[in-house]
């Protein structure tokens, strides 16, 4: 199953290389790692999405929450999260298919940020499986490059009192 | 951790200009280090110029590698911190076997090394490594100091990290500028960790949880690992396990942790573990485990293992908990803590029918070995030292058959008397790990229970046991063999042993040459009078024993099966 891990993180230097190496070390799985800042200049954020059972994940949570640098640690999964992901994609586009694929950006709520003679850029952003979806129809056309961002996620406030986010408190306090 | 700020320390409140070199010296001198183990280098000169005259008594190595080994025995033994210094590159290179034997038995320790001039870094200078990189994941924590500033603060975070919750080996790596960078050191340099958090008290409702299931448990196991000596709680754990009247088992690190000799002993369990411990964690219906981490070597086919008990767990690292098998009731904090805790809650069982059971496997199946045979057994060369040191000494080991034998017949009664790397098996620690634990215990008696191949590994020590004039023992157990690849060959690969066959010095000779004590026992009537001199010598002494080459170590639980399949069982009791 794939969880998404949001770890709050001393924004100093070295500690994305202590998350990475403990993540290689113990063989977990890492589909998708980002780091951004905070509105705190001292802290960090990585998302991270792992895939893997229970037990796994329990693991994953107690061994980044293990890490000195690492300050706190949550999995959202079960919860209400809003996720997303940011894509630019280079598309071929020849004059004659041009109007066909601005139909699509615009189905996908895409923007053209770049025009070409015979290529457009569009940047998209939203949950993994439309950006999925987006790459899929823009296949035929041909795809002449794509840089995905990786997942960043919240949970939704608005019902976040329903169900508390696993923290890496788990089990270890229980 | 000390709240004595290093400034007012020194200079009672006036602010005062300082070294980089000179804050290191100072901020370890108020950590409470005195003794330090290192090797010289380049990049090092100006921090062991500020060590030329600081009150710390510092051990050099003939290798990294066994300065490392001698602070991690030093910690070990002591319950200290154990701190080591090494120069950049190949200097800090050389103490990765000894920072990941100390990472994984859980051993306090704080290892600084050199690094090149900070804007050299990268460019692939004269004796630079990227030490960080390479130790990140041999270390609880490391970090590179870049700015003088954050000296004083780095080096007491690295002493709180080692030496609490669970412990570890924490690196710091130290630019030649920033040692010689000037800095005011008036003003706070207070720790600043907030990732770092550490459970002590245990949850009450949980030791509570797993006080009723303790009072409740007909046929119990409680099962010990080296966490109880390092949270020095040996006193606790008997004095629970004698409340609640349970039988005890221990990890090979746990040994030393309840007296061996009492009848609740089930001595070590696991693959070469005793026959009763082992049926008796298969048999059990409630395992406690304190401190121990469930490791391959002690579970067997984890699928398997302990297949009828409720298990709680209690362990200060949350991670441990439900890692290889899953746990019942967790109890997080101190073993110390909580141990007290749940002594208070506890009642006195007689479990009569279950420890009547314990006593005939005991009866039945001891360790045992062929007391007839005319060649030395290397089990009889153990219980010997043990019977003339009366289970006093402190013993440190190589890895593998010596190490098992020495944990089989030497039978320990005080936490931190025994003294071998248990998780990574790193062989050649024997020497290195008497050495170090002789200077944190000078007045005791230091056995190293050691391999031919492990001494050879780190025998260059032995210089600096002769140095320091310090009269540990190492006893050789010779059999000209790599004695546990050996057997496995024996067993498991038709007798091919290859490569597990060396030709070794005269370790007499090579003593004397050096400048010790050294002696070769090839007859078994010999062996007790040789002890007896060997114990009497007040320097660095070797004895050579020649003992039977193919010995195996039994019982074995092959790699795979359950704890209760144990091989050898039909050879022990023809013993008999």
């Amino acid at each position: 199953m794939k969880h998404i891990i949001s770890a709050l993180v001393e924004n100093k230097s070295g500690v994305l290389a202590h998350v990475a190496g403990m993540f290689a070390a113990r063989a977990f799985n890492i589909d998708s790692l980002v780091v951004g800042r905070t509105e705190d200049p001292a802290l960090s954020r990585m998302t991270i999405v792992v895939i893997g059972d229970d037990r796994v994940l329990e693991q994953v949570r107690k061994q980044l929450a293990k890490v000195v640098p690492v300050v706190k640690v949550q999995d959202f999964v079960g919860q209400p999260v809003v996720a997303r992901d940011l894509m630019l994609i280079a598309i071929s586009a020849p004059p004659e298919k041009r109007s066909e694929i601005l139909s699509l950006i615009e189905m996908f709520r895409g923007k053209v940020v770049d025009i070409g003679q015979k290529f457009v850029m569009v940047e998209v952003s939203g949950p993994e499986d439309k950006i999925e979806a987006f790459i899929n129809v823009c296949k035929p056309y041909g795809i002449k490059s794509l840089a995905r961002t990786g997942t960043i996620a919240m949970p939704r406030h608005s019902r976040a009192d329903m169900r508390p986010a696993q923290t890496s408190n788990d089990q270890a306090d229980a | 951790m000390k709240t004595k700020s290093r400034a007012s320390a020194r200079t009672a409140g006036k602010p005062s200009i300082e070294t980089g070199a000179q804050i290191i010296v100072d901020t370890l001198i108020e950590q409470g280090v005195d003794t330090m183990f290192g090797y010289i280098g380049g990049v090092v000169i100006p921090l062991f110029d500020r060590l030329y005259d600081a009150p710390i008594n510092f051990i050099v190595p003939r290798h990294e590698q066994g300065g490392c080994h001698m602070a991690d025995a030093y910690a070990r033994a002591s319950g200290k911190v154990g701190v080591v210094l090494a120069t950049s590159g190949p200097g800090a290179c050389n103490l990765v076997t000894g920072l990941a034997t100390a990472m994984m038995d859980s051993v306090p320790m704080v290892a600084l090394t050199g690094q090149v001039r900070t804007e050299l870094i990268g460019n692939d200078a004269f004796q630079e490594a990227d030490t960080t990189g390479i130790t990140r994941p041999v270390t609880k924590y490391n970090c590179i100091v870049k700015d003088v500033k954050d000296l004083a603060r780095t080096i007491r975070e690295a002493f709180h990290i080692a030496s609490t919750g669970r412990p570890g080996p924490v690196l710091i790596d130290l630019p030649v500028d920033v040692e010689v960078a000037k800095f005011n050191t008036d003003g706070p340099a207070e720790m600043k960790l907030p990732g770092y958090r550490i459970r002590t008290k245990g949850h009450a409702r949980q030791i509570s949880t797993a006080a009723k299931a303790i009072n409740k448990s007909k046929q119990p196991v409680l099962y010990v690992g080296g966490g109880v000596i390092t949270a020095n709680a040996g006193k606790e754990l008997s004095a629970f396990a004698e409340k609640a009247h349970l039988p005890v088992t221990m990890t090979l690190l746990g040994l030393g942790s309840y007296d061996q000799r009492k009848a609740e002993s089930l001595d070590m369990l696991g693959m070469h573990g005793s026959a009763y411990a082992n049926y008796a964690v298969q048999q059990c219906d409630l395992l406690i485990a304190v401190g121990a981490r469930f490791d391959d070597r002690v579970t067997g086919k984890i699928e398997t293992f302990a297949p009828n008990a409720k298990v709680i767990h209690i362990d200060v690292d949350p991670a441990s908990i439900s890692k290889n098998v899953g746990v019942d009731i967790p109890v997080v904090g101190d073993a110390k803590v909580i141990l007290k805790a749940l002594a208070r809650e506890v009642e006195y069982q007689e479990r009569k029918k279950w420890f009547d059971k314990i006593a005939e496997w005991k009866k039945k199946f001891p360790f045992r070995y062929d007391q007839n045979s005319s060649t030395i057994k290397p089990q009889y060369v153990v219980e010997e030292l043990c019977r003339q040191t009366k289970n006093e000494a402190i013993v440190t080991t190589g890895v593998g058959q010596n190490q098992m034998w020495a944990a089989q017949f030497y039978r320990f009664f005080k936490p931190r008397q025994f003294i071998s790397s248990g998780g990574l098996g790193t062989m050649g620690f024997g020497l290195p790990a008497a050495i170090g634990a002789q200077i944190a215990k000078p007045n005791e008696t230091v056995i190293d229970i050691d391999g031919d191949h492990g001494f050879n590994m780190t025998m260059t020590e032995l210089s600096t046991a002769i140095e320091h004039k310090l009269p540990i023992k190492i006893c050789i157990l010779n059999n000209g063999y790599m004695g546990m690849v050996r057997q496995w060959q024996e067993l498991f690969y038709g007798r091919r042993y290859s490569k597990s066959y060396l030709k070794n010095p005269e370790y007499e000779a090579l003593a004397k040459a050096l400048g010790a004590v050294g002696m070769t026992v090839d007859k078994k009537a010999d062996v007790p009078k040789a002890v007896k001199q060997m114990l009497k010598e007040k320097q660095p002494c070797v004895v050579d024993f020649r003992v039977e080459p193919e010995e195996n170590v039994w019982p074995m639980v092959p790699a795979g099966k359950s704890l209760d399949e144990m091989s050898g069982l039909d050879i022990l009791e023809r013993l008999i």
